[in-house]
């Protein structure tokens, strides 16, 4: 509350607009070195995106650059290779981002119980999040989802599952589990953040006026975790829908196309095909879609993290 | 709040009549989630585990249809990744993540604190712009980045990484900065103004000492992603200024046994990062909360 | 009131967590800077660095680890290395090249771009350099790999090793099964025994069912090609819904379903590797070079215990494939002369017996050069393939690789910068089809679509 801009009083009205403008500049100035290095560094490159959607271009073919218009975008919408692709990148998003949340909030909801070595606990579970991506991705394709080599198979075998392949098999799900241990415990932090902000008078109180724990959990404790679910599933899905490292080390996209998501279908047009006009006209309809969807999550973090000071 | 105030003497009142029979059921529920706890808490670290168990194994003990979990322990897989040119990796890895996350917090801060105790108009835009970059996919400006680094004759130099690093970090750095500017009582630096201190002064000692805390939590994150960050690294270094995930590919090898390797080599590469995150665990926690909880 | 305390010893637990952490980054960067320095900015150092881009397989490792010794050769000459899996080498290598980046002085290609990339300008021309260098007799190299790699005439990249395919198979359980297998074995006979021995609980046969047009399209096209089938017709009409294409594609993919090894749609040659050597497979059929990985005793539990075979073929024709790893000099190049000195080093017949003596005779760089099989311990060791790899490799023939008449080049491949991308595409289509989560005709017509629209660029 105290955040906002001060009053101005009326009788600094009569100062010289000169003066005011002045003091807005002063005021912007520790803010535009951060605006503008991050308008040059990750805006410029969209514009000359832009600029490539509209050129056929084969990196590969010397001399194919030239100007063909709207004839890259219009690919792009007959391509049903893209279409899966964006279905993928969906499912793997939304899939992950909601079961991780769910996970986090079980696993948070654990670790607010006191018991012996939970320090200890709470250790062992962050760690997914930090072990680099490219290696976690590597190790579950390998130590762990090999068909006959890997250790879920060993787990699952006096159950009757032979040299079963789960990345052959199940490669959308097997990415989205390796996603999924690596953000359970970003969910379960966030959660535990605001299981521990919740004044613990008030449950107990509720608690001795005999509701159910459920009850408590349901009426008390979930409207409390809401913004912070919110955060987590909104930042959640900022990196999981831009996440290139698992598919590519996983699966490569395959078999088929069918673990492939977005950031990993352009990448393979920009890399392997080398057709740099057809690359960039999907990375153009890619921002579109994500400036459109972004629109509406940042709603939903404005109206709930603007003004941290309102709910502390 | 006011419920919460009068329900508390209630709550006290009400403990010593239930106080013998709770404290035995809460004995017996904090085994029993303590249990829980643990096993959970032991799946989910088992990949790990795991990755570490490998890297001691020869590659014949890594590949058994029946995992070994007793073996006698070798440290010739470690001899290997550190005789295959690690220190350049870690270096330029230490460099473009120590150097990049700097950057993000000089420029970060007097960014948030524009946005917060001192907010500009338009605030709002400004936060969403910042967010909004977070959310375009990189691999869309690829191209345009890799031509131009290769005419400014940047390809393959570390400072290429760290501004494109510095690009990465600083739109969540600025939303967590700011949230941490928030938590500065507006008194404090009302107070300071009348005072008559000049605006660094208040800054530097009045606000600095306060968020401190905060910026060492974002510094953390920042650590963090640039540390583990594979996809420019991957495609604009080549041998000058190559990281460490770079180096952990380069052990995929096209030809046959490679699990024990990999593993030692993941596990080094992992070390740094897995070791700041546990030692700073409280850092984490405050950074990605974005400052709700303390 | 409670928030304020909350605060406060918030406050102090945070400020030691942030001491810890801020020790922790200093000592990080100490490490950096005690050890990368040199590497950060190497830029001034004395002498000439050249930058060596090649593909992480075991025996460009060993050169890695050889380099040394090149050094004390030329000492005013220092390499770094950039090792990267294939696919990831492949990307980077193009796309530096391709934009003129410059980034590298030395790249490892293979005989898919070479003709294309020396076309075009993107290469030094070797030629000089060779008859420069006395006692390099590149006359020695392989006559097929010679012609893969030469543009009018040329060398524009000089092989590091060379490589057909063959069938591997395991001499002890043929014998235990009673069964015989020819010389020259058909697809029809590979059927029959992958049936039997998995009968018995093993892998009748691994083949690559990877997607990639270095992965299952390698060994795929050998079988289309000895079915008779063709990509495309010399009017550049595609021919890959043809009878034979079908039928070849069928057979490939019914009997790594059948009788493969488990997980094959995303099986390459390092899952095939890994499977054969460790004694769960009866057959393998793939590169030559995969003996260096099957008969090295250190990682192979199959090593001394392998027959070998030519790949099979179903019209009778020899059908292995031709693949070279070699190195090139892109245009860019500030140093060729430097280059040069490490290529010819890196592709000598002295570091071949350097190889043998320093790291044991099964590490040498197979099926690059004539002179490397008369070594009398190469000769000894490679007694059991060594002379059928020659001859696999002698037998292809790129330049008219299928039964009816092709507009391209290439055995496995199609020489035109649009294959990575289509083979990359068709490749898909067949490891669906091999992971059953499409039919193969419907593969095989979404592949017709991808090769008419590649074809359709040439007609005009």
């Amino acid at each position: 509350m105290t955040a906002i801009a001060p009053p101005v009083a009326g009788a600094h009205r009569i100062r010289a607009r000169s003066d005011e403008r002045r003091r807005g500049w002063v005021r912007r100035a520790p803010l535009l070195p951060a605006l503008v290095f991050t308008i040059i560094i990750t805006q410029l490159p969209f514009l000359v995106t832009l600029y490539y959607s509209l050129e056929s271009w084969s990196l590969v073919r010397p001399g194919s650059q030239h100007f063909v218009g709207f004839a890259n975008y219009a690919q792009v919408f007959e391509d049903s290779q893209f279409r899966t692709t964006a279905l993928n990148t969906v499912i793997m998003t939304v899939g992950t981002v909601l079961i991780a949340m769910v996970l986090g909030v079980l696993l948070a909801l654990l670790l607010d119980r006191k018991f012996l070595g939970r320090g200890v606990v709470r250790t062992l579970l962050i760690t997914p999040f930090l072990i680099m991506p490219v290696g976690a991705a590597l190790l579950w394709k390998t130590t762990m989802f090999d068909p006959t080599f890997g250790i879920v198979n060993y787990i699952f075998r006096p159950f009757g599952i032979g040299k079963f392949d789960w990345v052959g098999s199940f490669p959308l799900g097997s990415v989205m589990i390796e996603m999924i241990w690596q953000w359970t415990p970003f969910m379960m932090l966030l959660v535990l953040a605001g299981l521990q902000s919740q004044p613990k008078d008030i449950l107990e109180a509720a608690s001795c006026d005999g509701a159910r724990p459920f009850a408590i959990f349901r009426e008390l404790t979930l409207p409390h975790l809401r913004r912070y679910i919110e955060l987590g599933v909104v930042l959640g899905a900022i990196y999981v829908v831009n996440d290139f490292d698992a598919v590519y080390m996983m699966t490569q996209g395959g078999p088929g196309i069918s673990s492939a998501n977005l950031p990993f279908y352009i990448y393979q047009r920009a890399f392997l095909g080398f057709q740099v006009g057809q690359a960039a006209a999907m990375g153009v309809v890619v921002v579109v879609a994500t400036i459109i969807v972004a629109t509406f999550a940042l709603r939903l973090i404005f109206t709930s993290f603007s003004g941290t000071e309102q709910a502390a | 709040m006011t419920s919460a105030d009068v329900a508390v003497p209630a709550a006290q009142t009400a403990e010593p009549a239930l106080y013998t029979g709770k404290r035995a059921k809460r004995r017996s529920n904090s085994l029993t989630w303590g249990i829980v706890g643990w096993v959970v808490g032991i799946i989910f670290f088992f990949p790990v585990l795991w990755m570490v168990l490998t890297s001691f194994k020869t590659e014949a003990e890594a590949y058994t249809n029946t995992p070994h979990i007793v073996f006698s322990p070798t440290l010739s897989q470690y001899k290997a990744v550190f005789s295959s040119g690690l220190w350049p990796y870690v270096a330029n890895s230490a460099f473009a993540t120590i150097v990049s996350t700097i950057l993000v917090l000089v420029l970060a801060t007097p960014c948030a604190f524009a946005l917060s105790l001192r907010p500009v108009k338009k605030t709002r835009d400004v936060l969403f712009f910042f967010i909004s970059t977070k959310m375009l996919p990189v691999v869309a400006a690829i191209i345009p980045i890799y031509i131009a680094a290769r005419d400014l004759h940047l390809l393959d130099n570390i400072f290429t990484l760290v501004i494109l690093y510095t690009a990465m970090n600083l739109p969540i750095a600025v939303w967590m900065m700011r949230s941490f500017f928030l938590e500065v009582p507006g008194e404090l630096l009302e107070a300071a103004e009348m005072d008559g201190a000049p605006l660094r002064r208040t800054v530097v000692e009045v606000i600095l000492p306060i968020v401190a805390p905060g910026l060492a939590a974002t510094a953390l994150i920042c650590c963090i992603f640039s540390w583990n960050e594979f996809f420019f690294a991957v495609n604009i270094t080549a041998t000058q200024a190559a990281t460490v995930p770079v180096f952990l590919v380069g052990f995929i090898s096209s030809e046959g046994l490679y699990f024990a390797q990999l593993a030692a080599a993941a596990t080094v590469a992992t070390l740094p990062v897995v070791l700041a995150g546990w030692i700073a665990q409280r850092q984490l926690v405050r950074g990605l909360s974005f400052g709700a909880i303390k | 009131m409670t928030r304020r305390r909350d605060t406060r010893t918030g406050g102090t637990i945070s400020r030691r967590a942030f001491l810890a952490g801020s020790a922790g980054g200093a000592a990080l960067a100490l490490a950096g800077c005690a050890t990368g320095t040199d590497q950060l900015f190497s830029g001034g150092g004395s002498g000439t660095r050249i930058t060596v881009a090649i593909v992480s397989n075991s025996q460009m490792e060993d050169a890695i680890s050889l380099s040394y010794l090149f050094e004390q050769e030329h000492p005013g000459i220092h390499p770094d290395f950039v090792s990267l899996p294939e696919n990831e080498a492949r990307a980077k290598i193009t796309a530096d090249v391709s934009t003129q980046g410059g980034e590298f002085d030395v790249v490892m290609i293979s005989n898919y771009e070479t003709p294309m990339w020396s076309a075009n300008g993107w290469l030094a021309n070797l030629q000089p350099y060779i008859n420069a260098t006395p006692g390099y007799d590149a006359q020695d190299f392989l006559p097929q790999l010679r012609a893969t790699l030469s543009h009018q005439g040329d060398l524009y990249s000089v092989p590091f090793y060379g490589e057909s395919s063959f069938l591997m198979y395991r001499k002890d359980l043929m014998a235990k099964y009673g069964i015989t297998m020819p010389d020259k074995p058909t697809w029809k006979q590979v059927d029959q025994i992958a049936e039997t021995i998995h009968s018995k609980g093993l892998v009748g046969i691994c083949m690559r069912g990877d997607p990639g047009w270095g992965e299952n399209l390698a060994p795929m096209d050998t079988v289309i090609n000895s079915y008779g089938g063709r990509w495309f017709d010399p009017q550049w009409q595609a021919q890959l819904t043809s009878s034979e294409v079908t039928h070849a594609v069928s057979d490939y993919v019914s009997l790594v379903q059948k009788y493969g090894e488990p997980g094959a749609p995303a099986a390459g040659f390092s899952e095939c590797a890994t499977l054969y050597s460790q004694g769960d497979a009866a057959m393998w059929y793939d590169a030559t070079s995969a003996v260096s990985t099957i008969e090295d005793p250190a990682s192979s539990k199959v090593a001394g215990k392998n027959g070998y075979a030519w790949a099979p073929t179903q019209d009778g024709r020899p059908s292995g494939w031709l693949y070279t790893w070699s190195l090139a000099i892109p245009k860019t190049c500030q140093h060729k002369q430097a280059a040069w000195d490490f290529i010819s080093w890196m592709t000598s017949k002295s570091y071949i017996k350097t190889v043998g003596e320093k790291l044991g005779w099964s590490h040498v760089p197979p099926g690059s050069r004539f002179s490397s099989y008369q070594i009398p311990q190469y000769k000894k060791l490679s007694s059991v393939y060594g002379p059928l790899t020659l001859q696999s490799i002698n037998a292809t023939n790129s330049a008219h690789p299928c039964l009816q008449p092709v507009p391209y080049t290439g055995v496995q491949f199609l020489d035109i910068p649009e294959f990575q991308d289509l083979g990359t595409n068709v490749s898909e289509q067949f490891s669906a089809a091999i992971a059953g989560s499409q039919s193969v005709p419907s593969a095989l017509s979404q592949a017709q679509k991808y090769a008419q629209a590649v074809g359709q660029t040439y007609r005009k």
